[in-house]
């Protein structure tokens, strides 16, 4: 048993407990407890707040594979279900305070917002796609799924462009903050492009130097590649 | 008319000694308490001074005001940064004494003036007015101010007076949020000439009996209650009559989603969000969301201003 397995007991309970304190402090400030506020407009607060750390989660998540390649740390891929998990936990939590509190369970309204305002049709699609995703984070599915459960969540790309597309639509005017998200998911799939590039480059030379490998890698090159 | 006898006794409106002596009160309980977590900037802040006022039951709406806090702690004022919160927390650096205004363009008196000369001998009055934001959210305030007609025709505006523009102050230095370019500033809104002489549109200096706080658009500012608020510019430097239309600040920020006119209409969306219903800052939980009238239920007074005109052209 080696450090990090010992740890591991520690380390998951220590994101499980990061990733509620948001809901914890949303939940003092809805109650005002501890000194904690959610202003004169509690909804848009709420609704806000559950927004923008569902898009950190989903950030968070993303940053899982570059920052376990430059630390060499490959426990840490343990915690990538978990903090995609809080991703879609607090998106339904975003959503259901946006239905409940500020539409009041208006369902003609909800859909005249999905169908007629972009940047809500965008979050909703999101939203969609991130089902499927949490649906088949479990083991069992992962194994079920083989090779395609790697196609299929792929989508966490498509849906955190969408998100940070969402937070850039809604803002009326000072588009800081979302342009800031909008450059790190740059940065994050930048550097995915980089290295699929450097490593088909270096697989490319490997086929032109010994083209008998071909047949040998066939097998793998299509094989899911780790994202 | 605006003749509807006020479905709020005067009584519902909680006094502004309430709010002031609730924080003194609060404080010392609290530091008796020895709480020490309260952030100590929350506590007793100088009352603003109390103005003579009388209130005019002839506007006023059936909706119960918004409580000091909410108005004041809850306000798009760039000036002092994009968030809600920003402009209660960073507008103190905003010098409102002495204040002047300049008067500018088609009218016979021009010149700058010292508020309070413009003040002098002007009876002020509390008007109780809806105000819808163009995001979808409202308030009801109990504004203390005077016609703005009153103030113009001090100024004679010529005939060639079509359009009153109005300029916000000027300063990074006192509003550091135009340090950032998110706004074209200094902030600048108009109306037309008969819209600014409307009975209805109002030049405020005070709210809940008082001065008004800062963040709310202090010493002067500008009401337009069936217009979105954005039209109602706070902080007034500069007024200028002109033949022709003002360039105003978010129609030349977003020309497609914020036109000149800007009236409070349900039937027409934003682009990006539905003007259909709004939300009551403060109502009670799941009862705030209500259906936005027609020139913010005003629509008896002002309509007429702009009979023949498409209002989806001239949103």
């Amino acid at each position: 048993m080696n450090i990090t397995q010992r740890y591991r007991y520690l380390y998951k309970p220590l994101v499980l407990v990061a990733g509620l304190a948001p809901l914890a402090w949303m939940i003092c400030g809805a109650l005002q407890l501890f000194g904690a506020s959610l202003g004169a407009d509690p909804v848009k607060k709420l609704e806000h707040e559950c927004g923008k750390t569902a898009l950190n989660f989903l950030l968070l998540t993303l940053s899982v594979t570059p920052v376990r390649n430059l630390t060499g740390l490959p426990q840490l891929l343990r915690l990538r279900r978990m903090l995609g998990l809080f991703a879609f936990f607090y998106v339904v939590v975003h959503f259901t305070v946006y239905l409940v509190l500020d539409l009041e369970l208006n369902l003609a309204l909800l859909g005249a917002d999905i169908v007629k305002r972009p940047y809500i049709t965008v979050g909703f699609t999101a939203l969609l796609l991130l089902v499927p995703l949490a649906l088949t984070s479990t083991n069992g599915m992962m194994r079920r799924l083989g090779r395609h459960w790697q196609s299929l969540h792929r989508l966490i790309y498509v849906i955190a462009a969408l998100a940070v597309w969402h937070f850039y639509w809604q803002v009326k005017r000072d588009v800081r903050e979302p342009l800031l998200y909008m450059g790190m998911l740059a940065l994050l799939f930048a550097y995915r492009l980089v290295r699929w590039r450097t490593r088909s480059a270096a697989r490319g030379a490997r086929v032109t130097a010994a083209p008998a490998a071909v047949t040998s890698r066939s097998g793998s090159a299509t094989a899911p590649e780790r994202t | 008319m605006l003749t509807r006898v006020p479905h709020i006794a005067a009584s519902e409106i909680t006094p502004p000694e309430i709010y002031f002596n609730r924080r003194t009160l609060l404080a010392g309980a609290l530091a008796s308490a020895a709480s020490a977590w309260l952030p100590a900037g929350e506590s007793a802040q100088p009352p603003e001074p109390a103005l003579t006022y009388a209130r005019n039951p002839q506007y006023s709406v059936s909706e119960a005001p918004n409580k000091f806090e909410e108005i004041a702690g809850y306000n798009n004022f760039y000036e002092f940064g994009t968030d809600k919160e920003s402009p209660g927390k960073y507008a103190h650096t905003l010098r409102t004494r002495p204040w002047s205004v300049t008067v500018q363009g088609e009218a016979e008196v021009r010149g700058r003036f010292n508020l309070e000369d413009l003040l002098k001998g002007q009876a002020l009055e509390e008007r109780v007015y809806r105000f819808r934001c163009v995001e979808a959210w409202s308030l009801v305030v109990p504004w203390i101010g005077f016609p703005l007609s009153d103030l113009l025709a001090r100024f004679k505006p010529t005939s060639k007076a079509k359009y009153v523009e109005f300029t916000t102050l000027y300063d990074p230095g006192q509003m550091p949020g135009q340090r950032s370019a998110v706004l074209n500033w200094p902030y600048v809104e108009g109306l037309r000439i008969d819209e600014a002489m409307h009975p209805l549109t109002l030049m405020v200096v005070g709210l809940y009996g008082r001065v008004l706080p800062n963040q709310d658009g202090a010493p002067l500012r500008l009401i337009v209650p069936w217009k979105y608020g954005f039209k109602s510019i706070k902080s007034i430097v500069q007024i200028g009559f002109s033949a022709r239309q003002p360039n105003t600040a978010w129609n030349v920020a977003a020309p497609q989603e914020y036109g000149f006119y800007a009236n409070v209409n349900p039937q027409v969306d934003h682009p990006r969000w539905s003007q259909a219903s709004e939300r009551r800052i403060g109502a009670p939980f799941l009862a705030a969301r209500q259906r936005t009238l027609p020139f913010n239920g005003y629509a008896a007074q002002v309509a007429s201003l702009y009979e023949g005109m498409d209002l989806r052209r001239y949103f």
